[in-house]
């Protein structure tokens, strides 16, 4: 369990880690924000991811949207279930106070026995900043400092709880940008990647390594990247509306987004198989459909066709 | 926005336009489409144009007839040539096309006219704006200085940067029968010509603006500065004359803009939304690319034009930015070639050649073997010094790759090209190396670098970075040193390496697992020392301000290090001197404010690394080398800059450094660091052929291919190696 790993020596961690990312891990997002999913929904996918053959539960952040709150919703997972790891992908740091942050994920990682992964990144959409009262501009700057706060306050006595991993939850910082990188050299356990094919992942992985290799840190830093899947016809068409409509802000981007949806178990697996190659660790699938067939569809693509 | 019968005006009649404006009419024949030209039909301005192998597919499959017009017309080549003064070097498999831009024109006004899009020759488009009222979708194909970008500068956002180098189109009737770049000093300064065939060969002159005005070719008229080149390059032209149209000297102007398009109403396509340095021969094959992807942007979405825009851009932009940052590469290569002239014209080739990041050695091997082969072969005989053995006059008929060929330090020579460094460690004791630690160091020993250089190692204990890195400042540190090396050089020809380090204000921080630089407890802190009383992050520990009794222990310290890694059995000493340890926070003006010889002045500022650079090799044995690892920028704007990295690099050489190797980044929190991969790669190339000093290189290298090139090409001596995890 991942507890007892962390209380190695470090080196005998890192072998660890490099053992084990040899085979890359899958995670399934939840449905929390999509319409038409509800509670009953949400912690009933993560009840069975808890069983297999998904490592990792992950939820989305955007306030001015019709979802539900990232760690509010993970700490729910965290009741109904043991195993699978809980991660936000990716939460909007400084649309948040450092010290309300740094507390709600420490009570996640307690109260999941050390499972929070805690994805982090600035996060583009100024509506949200507006509504949340927090300033845009300097949100680069504020974000830098946050990453250090949160490691004081979860490393410190003020703020409890006492995360369960040492350190805090694991962290993992995402973005494409220069400053990204810095981050993650100085202050993350890791890298988050946006989404896209498995090669605009691999360069920004090899960024990852290289900021990671320059930082003077030991071992590798965890990556993480994610997709999104509505299986089957009828879901591809419902799939793709939703990602133009979520990523409308982006212009041209939300276009890259919807024509890289996975649609049939062949481009699962291509998709699957290309980020296991470009030494990705762990990779989280999205739904595009709130409907339980659609974890069905990729469990079934999962157990049976992968490995 | 959805209408059925689309109407679009196109300002510019170039390949952009043109070909945009056929592949839509023809893909749509009900939709009216005009383009405004301000030049005749007939305009001949221009040279050639060069399209690259692959491009030609695409064409072939957006309009066949096009392809199969221009393919007719084309001529072909495959070498390049490279003339280094006298010296002629060929390299094949290159496979070009070429065409003179009057005869693409031709072509694709035919064709437009075949398939009923409105032309308007002469006809100059002076507000944009209006127009584009007129019309469902105002495509702006009108080049460098478009003026559709310009109507709408807010909303594009361009930006452009204006290259430093001069330079001039000719042409001339002598038949350049395949790509030929030509290399001559004279008393003016040096001269590089592009030259590439046509119906008449395309012939650019290039130089740096010292060289230029040198020349006075801001004085000298057409015909002057013809005569003047007609002379310089004549055993080149053969007595041919050289031709100017419209004689000017440029800059080279890089665009890029933050959108491509304005909702549904205005597009960019071509130089007016991104130009690439001609030495790679890809603009108007990039022009020609966007018409297609706009195109495929319309069958995509049909009618719906703000969706087909935003197809265009995402499929575009990817491809483009990544052309430009080759073409970047490509141009700081030719503004900066006085930088290369000394290398040996085998290799000078083989940098050129390599030059853009897009060709390795592994591809050249692939392009041109017989070429290939016969420079590692060159490469081999290079590599041989005197006294090792005669150097063979004829070239050795089979040899290593660069990365096997032997490096001279002083006497210690290194079996290969390949270094493993280390990252700050942190499972010592009291500067006590554990043995989880030595048994790694050997693990790595064996895996056979040619150089094992140690992760920093304390010179004294409050040296150290954290509590848990190695020292090497006790007795019982040099025993645990010697029979690690001894375990190590028993079964390897490998040369090890000790980094010294002296953290500095940047020592009594937590390890690293969780993050960098983050302050022990003041329970377990130990007094920190600097050349300033400023702490390195907000709320660490302050450092004690050195004063003549702690500069003279820490270069005591130093000089011990030193003693004890000769005995330990060490090979090398590398002193760190980045990354805001001690010896740097001296060079930064981030970190030190003193007011005596040891602060102010660049001069000043260097004056304590040099102190203990000269005791380091006054201690350590003369047939031994000393590296140092240098700052190379603190990446902040009031922070230690490339320029004076340069100065303290050509210090340290003339106090007899034998290698550098350049570090950036980390003297404050503070900084705006850049993680392109080649960043570091290109900081350590150039302080290599600008100082003449060997380099270790530690970029991120995860190929042998990369290190190959790296070496190959004279822009590192040796790569620090990372494999990639399993």
């Amino acid at each position: 369990m991942h507890v007892d790993v962390i209380s190695l020596e470090a080196d005998t961690y890192r072998s660890i880690i490099s053992l084990a990312s040899s085979d890359m891990r899958v995670g399934i997002g939840l449905p929390n924000t999509l319409d038409a999913a509800d509670g009953d929904m949400l912690l009933s996918w993560a009840r069975r991811a808890d069983d297999g053959p998904f490592t990792s539960v992950g939820v989305f952040d955007r306030l001015v949207y019709h979802g539900t709150d990232p760690l509010a919703t993970l700490a729910a997972c965290a009741g109904v279930t043991e195993e699978v790891r809980l991660a936000t992908s990716i939460v909007a740091g400084p649309l948040r106070s450092d010290a309300l942050l740094a507390k709600k994920a420490a009570t996640v990682d307690s109260i999941s026995d050390g499972r929070l992964t805690l994805g982090l990144a600035l996060g583009a959409r100024r509506e949200d900043y507006e509504e949340a009262g927090a300033s845009f501009n300097d949100r680069g700057r504020r974000f830098s400092r946050q990453l250090h706060r949160l490691r004081e306050i979860w490393e410190g006595d003020d703020i409890g709880p006492e995360p369960v991993q040492e350190g805090g939850p694991e962290l993992l910082i995402g973005g494409q940008s220069d400053p990204t990188f810095q981050r993650v050299g100085r202050y993350g356990d890791g890298y988050i990647h946006g989404g896209g094919p498995p090669r605009a992942f691999e360069r920004q992985a090899e960024k990852a390594r290289a900021a990671w290799q320059e930082s003077g840190r030991p071992g590798e830093p965890a990556l993480w990247g994610h997709g999104y899947f509505a299986l089957g016809e009828e879901a591809a068409e419902l799939g793709r509306a939703y990602l133009l409509d979520y990523y409308e802000f982006t212009g041209p981007f939300a276009e890259r987004i919807a024509e890289g949806l996975l649609t049939t178990p062949q481009e699962v697996l291509q998709f699957v198989r290309g980020y296991e190659d470009a030494g990705c660790d762990e990779l989280i699938l999205f739904p595009t459909v709130a409907d339980m067939s659609q974890y069905d569809r990729l469990e079934r693509i999962l157990k049976n066709e992968w490995r | 926005m959805e209408v059925t019968r689309v109407k679009i005006a196109v300002v510019g009649g170039g390949p952009a336009g043109l070909y945009a404006s056929l592949l839509l009419k023809k893909e749509y024949p009900s939709w009216d489409i005009s383009v405004y030209e301000r030049d005749p039909a007939d305009n001949t301005y221009g040279w050639g144009v060069v399209f690259s192998d692959a491009t030609l597919s695409n064409l072939r499959e957006a309009d066949h007839e096009t392809h199969e017009r221009l393919t007719d017309t084309f001529v072909r080549w495959d070498p390049i040539d490279i003339f280094y003064e006298d010296e002629h070097i060929r390299c094949g498999g290159h496979t070009f096309a070429g065409i003179m831009r009057s005869d693409l024109l031709a072509i694709l006004q035919d064709r437009c006219r075949d398939l009923g899009v409105e032309m308007h020759h002469e006809t100059t488009i002076e507000e944009p704006t209006e127009l584009a009222d007129e019309v469902d979708l105002l495509i702006g194909a009108d080049g460098l200085n478009s003026v559709v970008r310009d109507a709408y500068e807010e909303r594009f956002q361009p930006r452009i940067e204006t290259g430093s180098a001069k330079f001039a189109w000719f042409g001339t009737e002598k038949p350049f029968d395949v790509f030929t770049f030509i290399f001559r000093e004279n008393e003016h300064g040096l001269w590089r010509i592009h030259a590439y065939p046509g119906t008449k060969s395309t012939f650019i002159v290039e130089c740096t603006e010292e060289t230029w005005t040198n020349a006075d070719m801001d004085e000298l008229g057409e015909t002057e500065a013809l005569a003047y080149f007609e002379d310089l390059f004549d055993d080149h032209l053969a007595g041919y004359d050289l031709l100017a149209k419209l004689y000017s000297w440029r800059n080279f102007p890089v665009v890029n803009c933050r959108r491509w398009s304005i909702e549904d109403r205005v597009v960019l396509l071509g130089d007016a939304v991104h130009t690439a340095h001609y030495s790679i021969g890809s603009g108007t094959k990039l022009a020609m690319e966007d018409a297609i992807a706009l195109l495929e942007g319309f069958r995509e979405h049909g009618q719906d034009v703000d969706a087909a825009l935003n197809w265009y851009e995402k499929e575009r932009r990817p491809r483009v930015e990544a052309l430009q940052a080759a073409a970047d590469r490509s141009q700081q290569y030719f503004e900066n070639v006085e930088r290369y002239w000394d290398l040996p014209p085998q290799q000078f080739a083989y940098n050129l050649l390599t030059r853009s990041g897009r060709i390795s050695y592994d591809s050249l091997k692939m392009r041109d073997v017989s070429y290939a082969d016969g420079f590692d072969r060159w490469f081999q005989r290079y590599q041989y010094t005197p006294g090792d053995g005669t150097p063979a006059e004829s070239l050795p008929i089979a040899a290593n790759q660069p990365l096997h060929q032997p490096l001279k330090l002083r006497d210690l020579t290194i079996s290969n090209r390949i270094a493993i460094t280390e990252q700050p460690t942190s499972s010592s004791d009291d500067g006590m190396p554990s043995s989880t630690y030595l048994e790694a160091l050997i693990e790595r020993g064996s895996r056979g670098p040619g150089l094992l250089l140690t992760d920093p190692v304390a010179v004294s204990p409050e040296g150290r970075i954290t509590s848990g890195t190695p020292g090497i400042y006790t007795d019982e540190h040099v025993d645990a040193w010697a029979e690690a090396i001894e375990s190590i050089t028993a079964s390897a020809d490998i040369s090890i390496g000790i980094h010294l380090v002296h953290a500095g204000r940047r020592g009594a921080m937590r390890d690293r697992h969780h993050g960098l630089d983050r302050p022990l407890p003041n329970t377990q802190a130990w007094e920190l020392l600097a050349p300033s009383a400023i702490p390195y992050t907000p709320g660490g520990h302050v450092p004690r301000e050195m004063d003549d009794e702690d500069l003279e222990a820490v270069r005591m310290a130093y000089s011990a290090a030193t003693e004890r890694a000769v005995e330990a059995g060490f090979d090398m000493v590398q002193l760190h001197a980045g990354h805001g340890y001690l010896l740097s926070s001296y060079l930064s003006p981030l970190s030190n404010e003193r007011d005596d010889v040891y602060g102010g002045s660049l001069e000043n500022r260097m004056r304590y690394p040099l102190e203990i650079f000269d005791q380091v090799r006054s201690v350590w044995p003369d047939e031994r080398p000393v590296g140092v690892t240098l700052q190379s920028t603190d990446w902040n704007l009031n922070g230690f800059k490339t320029y004076e990295a340069q100065e303290v690099g050509a210090a340290l050489k003339s106090h007899g450094c034998d290698l550098l190797s350049l570090v950036a980044g980390q003297a404050t929190i503070r900084e705006r660091p850049k993680y392109d991969p080649t960043v570091l790669a290109d900081f350590t190339e150039s302080f290599r052929n600008e100082l003449d000093i060997p380099v270790l290189a530690t970029n991120y290298v995860t190929t042998y291919d990369e290190v190959n090139t790296l070496v190959g090409a004279g822009r590192a001596d040796l790569c620090t190696f990372t494999p990639l995890p399993e």
